[in-house]
């Protein structure tokens, strides 16, 4: 069943390409919408009996063994939340019927890249889903074929190709280890193999390098803020929000919980990498005048708190973390969709030209001040549980010192938030910007669901963590 | 074993001068060479279907992708290329020193890791295993290839047009 997930967005595709222009140029919008819905609404329904409607048939064509769980659910959740609002953002910034077309093509390609790396319980399908996520957002930052563009994709494309290199080394070195690329053999095996066989280091210490440049933590991030301050501006909502989500942060935790498994070592990685991310990030961030950039390295930080609660290794901190993906992607996805209307009303992203903004777009000011507060952990945002349990979980394990980073993180977080805040949409409107208005319906609307998501799951959150959505077990039991 | 060495030293050679060769034209070549090459191991380590795939498809159709995307592409001029490749050279000088040294030193320490390995994997039939039990990879390598001819097309047709 979960092989729809998959094989529609293929068969779309297919179809849409076969279409006559006309046709298509009218229906791929709407369908591609409908399709990114459809599974936020197969992830809350899947016992639905309309998803069972010939999936049999299918299933006896493609057979294919998927790993769900929890946190499978969460980021096809993720996943179609980000879709959804970054197809309605391209709206306003794709004109041309042709180029409309290419762009939804990619991005059918990216949602099948992104659902099967997600979905698949083997290192080796992991890899090539996740290259079919790299290769579609190498595309989809260079489609505006503007000179930026194609320097940030090139940067994305040679860090990409060095990680795969390093996850395709240990993938074969696991291979000859194990004998199997499968999850669940391989962990089983990795549990009788010698601690200090030198390979096993190896393939370790590869598998975390390649991962690390994907997901973009420091000191591997070289790609990241030229990749998302050159994509064209709906797509940094794609990248930031999702993207490298899946192939860096997913991919991560995956392979650490279920497949490699925690050793001392590989906790002290982690919680290193994950402190300087989100220290280096923060700083990095205050020191920004381009409000895309500030956003990436925000992101970069963010992400450190992800790994964070992955490193403290406790099934809380894990909790925590995929907590934390979920709100990561509506918190960034909003303040990138704000960014790209403050950027199609005024052509500028230098937040010293900007100024009280929040007067003549008042809702992108007041869903950007809930989409600041959630990142910098403020209660009774969403943010706020996130962080709150991963910094529990640190503190629990013993690891006071990455505690302390945590908090001493949130608050550089709020720092650089409240100068974007105060540089854009507070203070004295710039007498340049009086005539500009709301970016519209497509922009507006996105902004306002993603702020509607943030407080409702804020208020909601201690019965979330309770439901099946956020709870552990099934990750946790293996 | 010696056989084996010149292969591994044709290997790297050929590696290198797909990298610092001046032509786009010519990297793509010696990057079919590489596989070429790297299909000569391949079949030495008694993998023949996965040597013909390697030739077929690295070899082959790879390289053929990437010399069609070269003549969609405006290359430098000579004197530009000449430039870039100056800077090249002085920004990793030392980069073959401290190849050397690392290799010098790793040599010296003669390390003796355990890198002892289980059985390897029963021998499955390829057919079997590429049709039964690989299908989902198949999929997702079809879909990769199809998505980056489908980039070339989008990014780079138009762009000739308008140049």
């Amino acid at each position: 069943m979960y092989a729809l997930l998959i094989l529609v967005p293929l068969a779309s595709s297919i179809i849409l390409n076969l279409l006559p222009k006309g046709v298509n140029k009218r229906i791929a919008f709407g369908l591609s919408l409908a399709l990114s819905f459809l599974q936020a609404l197969f992830i809350f329904f899947p016992a639905c009996p309309v998803w069972k409607t010939g999936a049999r048939t299918l299933e006896s064509v493609f057979r294919f063994n998927f790993f769900i769980d929890n946190l499978t659910s969460v980021m096809l959740l993720c996943i179609s939340i980000v879709v959804f609002v970054t197809l309605l953002a391209s709206r306003k910034f794709i004109e041309s019927g042709e180029k409309r077309g290419s762009f939804i093509n990619v991005i059918l390609v990216a949602l099948i890249g992104m659902n099967g790396a997600v979905l698949t319980r083997d290192i080796f399908s992991l890899y090539v889903f996740l290259e079919i996520t790299a290769v579609s957002s190498f595309i989809l930052i260079a489609l505006d074929k503007d000179i930026l563009a194609f320097e940030g994709a090139f940067k994305y494309i040679v860090f990409s190709a060095v990680a795969s290199v390093l996850m395709l080394a240990a993938i074969s070195l696991l291979l000859l280890l194990t004998g199997s690329t499968d999850f669940n053999v391989i962990h089983a095996l990795f549990k009788m193999q010698p601690a200090h066989n030198a390979l096993v280091i190896l393939a370790v210490g590869l598998f975390l390098c390649g991962l690390f440049i994907k997901a973009g933590l420091m000191p591997f991030h070289g790609w990241l803020p030229d990749a998302y301050s050159s994509a064209p501006a709906h797509i940094s909502v794609l990248l930031a929000g999702v993207v490298t989500k899946v192939a860096g942060i997913y991919a991560l935790i995956r392979i650490i919980v279920s497949v490699l498994g925690f050793t001392a070592a590989v906790q002290s990685v982690l919680l290193l990498t994950a402190a300087l991310s989100v220290i280096l990030g923060a700083i990095a961030s205050l020191t920004q005048s381009d409000f895309r950039r500030m956003l990436a390295y925000s992101s970069i930080s963010q992400v450190g708190y992800i790994v964070l609660g992955l490193g403290s290794g406790t099934a809380l901190g894990i909790a925590g973390a995929i907590f934390h993906i979920f709100n990561h992607a509506t918190f960034k996805s909003l303040l990138f969709v704000n960014c790209a209307s403050v950027e199609k009303q005024t052509g500028i992203r230098d937040m010293r030209s900007l100024s009280g903004l929040a007067q003549r777009m008042p809702v992108t000011g007041v869903t950007s001040v809930i989409g600041s507060l959630s990142c910098a952990g403020i209660p009774p945002l969403a943010g706020f549980w996130s962080k709150l349990m991963i910094i529990i979980a640190l503190w629990m394990e013993g690891y006071r010192v990455y505690a302390f980073i945590a908090i001493l993180g949130s608050l550089l977080t709020l720092a650089y938030f409240l100068y974007l805040q105060r540089s854009i949409f507070f203070g004295k409107l710039n007498p340049e910007f009086k005539d500009i208005k709301e970016a519209g319906f497509a922009l507006t609307f996105p902004a306002i669901l993603l702020t509607a998501i943030i407080i409702l799951v804020g208020l909601a959150a201690p019965l979330l963590l309770e439901k099946q959505i956020f709870t552990l077990n099934s990750i946790w039991g293996g | 074993m010696s056989l084996d060495l010149l292969i591994y030293l044709a290997l790297t050679i050929a590696a290198l001068w797909t990298v610092m060769t001046r032509s786009l034209l010519r990297s793509a070549i010696g990057l079919a060479l590489v596989s070429a090459i790297l299909t000569i191991i391949i079949f030495r380590l008694n993998a023949p279907l996965a040597g013909v795939f390697e030739l077929s498809v690295c070899a082959g159709l790879i390289p053929v992708l990437f010399v069609s995307v070269v003549s969609l592409t405006q290359p430098y001029t000579h004197q530009e290329i000449i430039e870039r490749m100056k800077s090249m050279f002085t920004r990793f000088r030392f980069l073959p020193l401290i190849v050397i040294a690392v290799g010098l030193a790793l040599g010296l320490l003669s390390l003796k890791p355990e890198t002892s390995l289980p059985l390897p994997a029963d021998g499955k039939d390829v057919r079997f295993v590429l049709w039964h039990l690989r299908r989902f990879d198949l999929l997702g390598q079809m879909i990769v290839l199809l998505t980056g001819v489908f980039g070339v097309v989008i990014l780079f047709k138009e762009r000739k047009k308008s140049g």
